[in-house]
């Protein structure tokens, strides 16, 4: 397997928020600023490379028909480790991001790379697919963070670019978000055919 | 009194999926067609309210009492992934049709982000066992609401002559980034409960 | 796959195993993190107290008063002591008219009752909105800023309740709750002041 494309296929072939179109929740509930994009896109991160890792290993050792519950046990254990992780040491962080943590083991992303590839794969492969679907996840997630925040507070990573006055704050409210996302797709898939 | 706020502020103020971003998948995957919704709603609805009712129980009998709280996630997703099961092996067996139509949609329901939110949320704003009960019916109410609502415009949609770069997910999430701009119009029309 | 057939002892023993292990691990990584986080809502708690009040020698945190409102909600006064003299009293108080849930703020008064200064610790109001009273109510512009304001010479209430604060422009509920959780906390501290200045050093 070319590892380098395993790697890469996560950031724009096979990006899971612009191109599989997963993940929708948290893409859209935490993104109203740059930095929560990129926080919860880590914690994604480290969630999937280390049930990824598990679960390619034990992958000879669980019988079908308890695959996916089996899974789910994996993937809650590291959701809830990460969470506890984030309370102690990144707490503003835990508080921003707030519901959407412990919902990181509902991510369709997270088990769907554990049924589609973990458990079919090396160990070795299965980190990478992990490292590179979830690095395209939190890069997809930042990309949609700064533009929210900066269209919609005149701040990006909380530096104010121009004044918060003039910033239209639809994009940092709910409805925001839906359209925000929605012409993002529309302007990636563009340049995927040009 | 606090009942109806709580229904009035689960389905319009705080719409599941319009303003929490709850349930999303589903919500862009199953509503191109009323009847599908329709359908959808109705497991969710189920799965919902008892996913909430056992999660409550688990956690205030055995979660707080042995002080494991942390364990609330694995085993609040484990009980929603088990009760999905038997959704499907009852509705197997009980309509069949829909059980087609439903499809791929039916093992998702277990990772649809609502359920396992809402049992989360009504813990954290120390709901009763009543209050949560209420508060999950109501909230798969207004998923439904959305969902048929958007399944509704999503046909008209299918007629109309939408620009081919945001034909599909692109309109659709426009469509429905509108429908939660309309939904805005019922903030504070109850007090949050 | 699996190598494993599915049968019901196998599944059983599988899921077992695999939970145990989870659950082991996740109380061994409990128990790694409970001092850290303890200490974070510490530090968090710390830093609030010392930006509302004046300085102070003394551990706020130990002489800490928790009451509980009129209206039910708890309270806590934190008193700062200057060399045994009390120089301010940090209160943790609330309000749950917020528009979208509980407004909590630490909120600080010199002894006489003037507001010192506040820090937001817990909203969930609109963004761009609501969320802008982190910074609104300390702005010196118009009648916008409450510190150096004392409740029992001044209306603190909006302008448009007759009161003489400037309410942040389209966030209403939000100022008046915000208002509201001084109001109780100014109360709670006004109730118990004697309390608060005799105690530990």
């Amino acid at each position: 397997m070319n590892q380098w494309k395993n790697f890469t296929k996560g950031f724009f072939k096979e990006n899971a928020v612009f191109v599989l179109l997963l993940g929708m929740c948290p893409t859209l509930g935490v993104t109203s600023s740059a930095i929560n994009g990129l926080g919860m896109g880590l914690a994604t991160t480290f969630v999937l490379v280390m049930s990824n890792l598990v679960i390619s290993l034990i992958k000879n050792l669980i019988p079908e028909k308890v695959r996916i519950p089996a899974f789910i046990v994996v993937i809650a254990t590291f959701v809830t480790i990460v969470e506890m992780l984030m309370q102690a040491f990144t707490p503003a962080l835990y508080s921003s991001l707030g519901l959407f943590i412990p919902l990181i083991v509902v991510n369709c992303i997270v088990l769907g790379r554990a049924e589609a590839f973990a458990s079919k794969n090396s160990v070795g492969s299965s980190i990478v697919d992990g490292l590179g679907m979830g690095l395209g996840f939190a890069m997809a997630l930042t990309m949609l963070g700064s533009v929210r925040e900066l269209l919609g507070s005149g701040k990006l990573f909380n530096f104010t670019i121009y004044p918060e006055d003039y910033g239209m704050l639809v994009f940092v409210l709910a409805p925001g978000a839906f359209i925000a996302l929605g012409y993002m797709i529309a302007i990636i898939d563009k340049m995927k055919k040009a | 009194m606090e009942y109806v706020t709580i229904v009035i502020f689960a389905i319009f103020v705080n719409n599941v999926v319009l303003s929490q971003f709850l349930g999303i998948c589903p919500f862009l995957g199953v509503s191109k067609k009323i009847s599908t919704g329709i359908g959808m709603t109705g497991a969710v609805t189920f799965v919902m309210i008892v996913a909430t009712l056992v999660t409550w129980l688990v956690q205030k009998l055995i979660l707080e009492p042995f002080n494991v709280t942390f364990l609330q996630t694995i085993s609040f997703i484990l009980i929603i992934a088990a009760l999905v099961q038997l959704v499907e092996i009852v509705l197997k067996k009980v309509s069949p049709p829909l059980y087609q139509a439903l499809g791929v949609f039916l093992p998702l329901i277990t990772t649809n982000c609502a359920i396992l939110g809402v049992a989360i949320l009504t813990i954290q704003k120390s709901f009763n066992l009543v209050e949560s009960v209420v508060f999950a019916g109501a909230t798969a109410i207004g998923f439904g609401l959305a969902l048929v609502l958007f399944a509704g415009i999503r046909e008209q949609l299918d007629l109309a002559n939408v620009p081919k770069g945001m034909k599909g997910t692109p309109i659709a999430l426009i469509v429905a980034g509108l429908l939660a701009l309309a939904f805005m119009g019922f903030a504070n029309l109850v007090p949050a409960p | 796959m699996a190598t494993i057939e599915s049968s019901l002892k196998n599944m059983l023993l599988t899921l077992l195993v695999i939970t145990a292990i989870a659950g082991t691990s996740l109380g061994f990584v409990y128990k790694m993190t409970e001092a850290p986080i303890a200490a974070a809502k510490a530090k968090k708690q710390q830093e609030a107290i010392k930006m509302v009040v004046p300085p102070f020698t003394n551990n706020p945190a130990d002489g800490v008063l928790e009451v509980t409102s009129p209206e039910g909600l708890p309270i806590r006064l934190f008193p700062a002591k200057k060399d045994g003299k009390l120089v301010g009293v940090a209160v943790e108080t609330m309000s749950n008219k917020g528009f979208s849930g509980n407004i909590s703020i630490m909120v600080g008064f010199k002894p006489d009752g003037t507001i010192v200064n506040y820090q937001v610790l817990d909203q969930k109001e609109t963004p761009g909105l609501g969320t802008k009273m982190v910074t609104w109510f300390k702005t010196n512009k118009g009648n916008q800023s409450v510190l150096d304001k004392n409740p029992k010479k001044n209306n603190l209430t909006v302008s448009k309740d007759g009161g003489d604060v400037d309410a942040i422009t389209a966030a209403t509920i939000s100022s008046r709750a915000f208002l509201d959780a001084v109001r109780i906390g100014y109360e709670s501290f006004m109730k118990n002041k004697d309390k608060l200045e005799g105690g530990a050093q």
